[in-house]
């Protein structure tokens, strides 16, 4: 199948390495990965901190950018979430009704990495390698605004050598929420305490997640606390083989 | 509408008013300042931990043994979305039945005008006391500090009323106002405030209910007049209905002479029928519990038996206002159960004050600036992280992010309109979104970012930023941009696709 990636403009910029493994695992199952060049960044942050209006010109751009695409895959749930369900709300809301139904197809063709291997590409077992002892965060737009449920932790019991360690309290919620870790940072903060808390009470080596702004949170914290515990991408765990481990 | 030559005339829209300032829905200070201080107090936060971790394993298990609860949750959904658009047609049934049945219906457009009416009604008994029912309504509008003022004391009969009004605090949740204090501060409150209390009381539940009951018994048997709420109205009988577990509301709602019902003008229902919907929802969602232990209708006036006198009086205070909202008039559908409250991860850290509104949580944080217009409440619609475990929750299928989102819009919308000036954040935002629009540019502004790698530390990480990402980097470090980005990646390695497809 031909896929496009939606790298996001945050793994674009910072998680490089998560498009490169996205890249890698999909090319191993013998895709066609493709990257439409004129991709910028969805809008969420735009959309989720009042600034409908404004996101409109990056709506348009995405829409059209992946207007041609078969099948769109994003490392990112709530950037999948933000375009399949709030792109066509906000060209409603600017009185753009044309732009809205474009926005609902690009957004039915549109998943999330899991999504796209269980449900389009009909696989659980991608016959990754990953010895090392792994939590899973579900991430909040993943599992209520996308409804993933378990298929990645499907994707990662099949994981060769893996290690995986269940995390409590999991649909809790890392307290990121984009302009909230900013605007409400004393409270994101007690949130993310706990979720570190839950993490690291696993003696994981690894958190791993369908988001890379829920990683970067959760990550940054981590690292703040010098725990030893990193976090990687789900595709970063799903692209590890016996030959080439995406661990760093 | 034409004028007597034919021609058209513009009249307008009328505009709706929003709650009256009088009242508990605005905060003193933003939620974020409110939220810092709350956020500092241990003891708030165990207490608050370990309450809403109880409650959320009761209702979670009641609800998991419906089978049909997501058919439920949907009839209490159309229901109401149907009854809100038939809204003034079932209110005019609702007073034509209460006043068939010897009741008296008032309307009050706001809290002022509630206040006023209710103190006239008690005035005119005579009696300087009243019992009063929980009830959000007549806290929202801030009647026992309106009473106060005319010489007339309100006594409250639920349990954690009580507390809070002995404590001369303010209740900081829906359903369990007192939420925020344990037992052991609970036992000290009663000995400090309550009279002739046996000194060796303990705090162990049962002791110090009955201690309660012993108060709250002399207040049942001497009250002339009681004021409650409601929370259903059902228009075809004129029939009120109290939903309580402690069986303190049926004493207010039986014993005195005069009754007086504040009700929100979005609590009616058309039918019983419609009723039973709710009552199945109500106390599995707030309480976690099968059926609530207490349910109370009244239709009017029944000779002979129970108050003889009884007025209802019906509220807008902003209500009509949030029904004009296309997105935001489904936060009046709200049944009031707290299962929101329950489960949202910035309620359960920083408590129900620091909303600064009778409506704490995520419900509160849309239905607050709903009622008093987004700019009196600008910072609540932004006080979530929209995880969205509320909408998961919700009885009636609020969806509550979407409604925070909107709200955001709105207040920005506002924002743009007012100042002249445009905000720090408002000209971020536009260069973002300008920079963000179109591939180059963004290219161009992430080379930019990469210079950011000279704030880095050894490790690769960033540990301090100016504001406003210096609320990021006080807890949280932030990865160096790394130096090549995933696009200069792919077109290095893969070259440009679009350049492919053109030849």
């Amino acid at each position: 199948m031909r896929i496009a990636v939606f790298i996001t403009c945050l793994a674009d910029t910072l998680q490089p390495q998560v498009g490169r493994a996205l890249v890698d695992l999909l090319e191993r199952l013998g895709h066609q990965v493709v990257f439409p060049e004129a991709q910028t960044c969805c809008g969420q942050m735009h959309i989720n901190t009042g600034y409908q209006r404004q996101a409109m010109p990056l709506v348009r751009n995405h829409v059209a950018a992946f207007e041609s695409a078969d099948v769109v895959v994003a490392p990112s749930g709530s950037c999948v979430g933000s375009v399949r369900h709030q792109h066509a709300q906000v060209a409603h809301r600017c009185g753009d009704a044309g732009l809205a139904a474009a926005a609902e197809e690009v957004g039915r063709r549109t998943f999330e990495l899991s999504e796209l291997l269980v449900d389009v590409l009909g696989v659980d077992d991608v016959g990754a390698f990953f010895p090392h002892r792994v939590t899973y965060h579900p991430t909040c737009h993943s599992l209520r605004m996308l409804r993933v449920g378990e298929k990645p932790l499907r994707l990662l019991r099949n994981v060769g050598g893996i290690d995986l360690a269940e995390l409590p309290d999991a649909d809790q919620c890392c307290g990121f929420g984009g302009t909230f870790a900013l605007k409400n940072a004393d409270t994101s903060t007690a949130m993310l305490a706990d979720k570190m808390r839950h993490v690291m009470s696993t003696r994981a080596e690894v958190c791993t997640a369908g988001d890379s702004s829920c990683l970067m949170h959760i990550g940054g914290g981590l690292s703040r606390l010098r725990s030893g515990t990193r976090t990687l991408h789900l595709a970063e765990i799903l692209a590890s083989t016996r030959e080439r481990s995406w661990m760093p | 509408m034409s004028d007597a030559r034919g021609e058209h005339v513009l009249l307008g829209m009328p505009t709706i008013p929003h709650a009256s300032t009088v009242g508990h829905l605005r905060g003193d200070e933003p939620f974020p300042d409110a939220a810092r201080r709350e956020l500092g107090k241990p003891q708030l936060r165990r207490n608050l931990g370990a309450a809403t971790a109880t409650i959320r394993a009761k209702r979670a298990q009641v609800v998991g043994e419906v089978d049909d609860w997501e058919h439920l949750r949907e009839a209490g959904r159309a229901i109401k979305a149907a009854t809100m658009a038939r809204l003034d047609e079932h209110l005019e049934r609702l007073e034509r039945e209460v006043t068939a049945r010897g009741g008296t219906v008032h309307w009050a457009r706001d809290a002022a005008e509630a206040n006023a009416l209710v103190t006239d009604l008690v005035r005119h008994t005579g009696e300087r006391e009243v019992v009063k029912v929980k009830s959000m309504a007549t806290q929202e509008i801030g009647l026992n500090e309106a009473l106060e003022q005319a010489g007339i004391t309100a006594h409250e009969t639920d349990l954690a009323e009580l507390i809070v009004q002995l404590a001369e605090d303010k209740p900081s949740h829906i359903l369990v106002p007192a939420i925020h204090r344990n037992r052991a501060e609970i036992r000290e409150l009663f000995l400090r405030t309550i009279p002739d209390i046996d000194a060796t009381l303990t705090d162990d539940p049962r002791q110090l209910a009955m201690a309660a009951r012993r108060y709250l018994r002399e207040r049942f048997l001497t009250a002339r007049v009681a004021i409650s709420g409601a929370n259903f109205g059902v228009a075809e009988t004129g029939t009120c209905s109290v939903v309580e577990s402690e069986g303190n509301g049926r004493m207010c709602l039986t014993l005195p002479d005069t009754l007086i019902t504040v009700m929100g003008i979005e609590k009616v229902v058309p039918t019983w029928a419609d009723l039973e919907v709710f009552l199945q929802l109500l106390p599995r969602s707030s309480t976690g519990e099968r059926m609530n232990p207490y349910t109370s209708t009244w239709s009017g006036v029944t000779p002979g038996d129970g108050p003889q006198d009884f007025h209802l009086v019906l509220l807008d205070n902003g209500r009509t206002a949030a029904l004009a909202d296309e997105i935001g008039r489904s936060a009046l559908h709200c049944i009031r159960c707290s299962a929101c409250l329950n489960v949202c991860p910035v309620y359960e850290r920083t408590g129900g004050h620091a909303y600064g509104s009778v409506y704490p949580g995520p419900i509160g944080a849309i239905l607050s600036p709903l009622l008093t217009g987004v700019e009196d409440n600008a910072s609540l619609p932004y006080a979530s992280s929209l995880c969205g475990a509320c909408y998961d929750v919700c009885p009636v299928k609020i969806d509550i992010p979407s409604i925070l989102v909107h709200l955001r819009a709105e207040h920005v919308d506002a924002q743009e309109q007012a100042h002249r000036v445009p905000t720090g954040e408002s000209l971020l935002m536009r260069a973002a979104a300008r920079a963000m629009s179109a591939a180059p540019r963004w290219v161009r502004a992430q080379a930019a970012a990469r210079a950011g790698r000279l704030l880095g530390g050894r490790r690769g990480r960033i540990s301090s930023l100016p504001f406003p990402l210096s609320g990021w980097t006080a807890s949280r470090d932030l990865p160096v941009p790394p130096r090549e980005t995933f696009r200069s990646w792919w077109l290095r390695e893969r070259g440009s696709d679009d350049g492919r497809e053109r030849s």
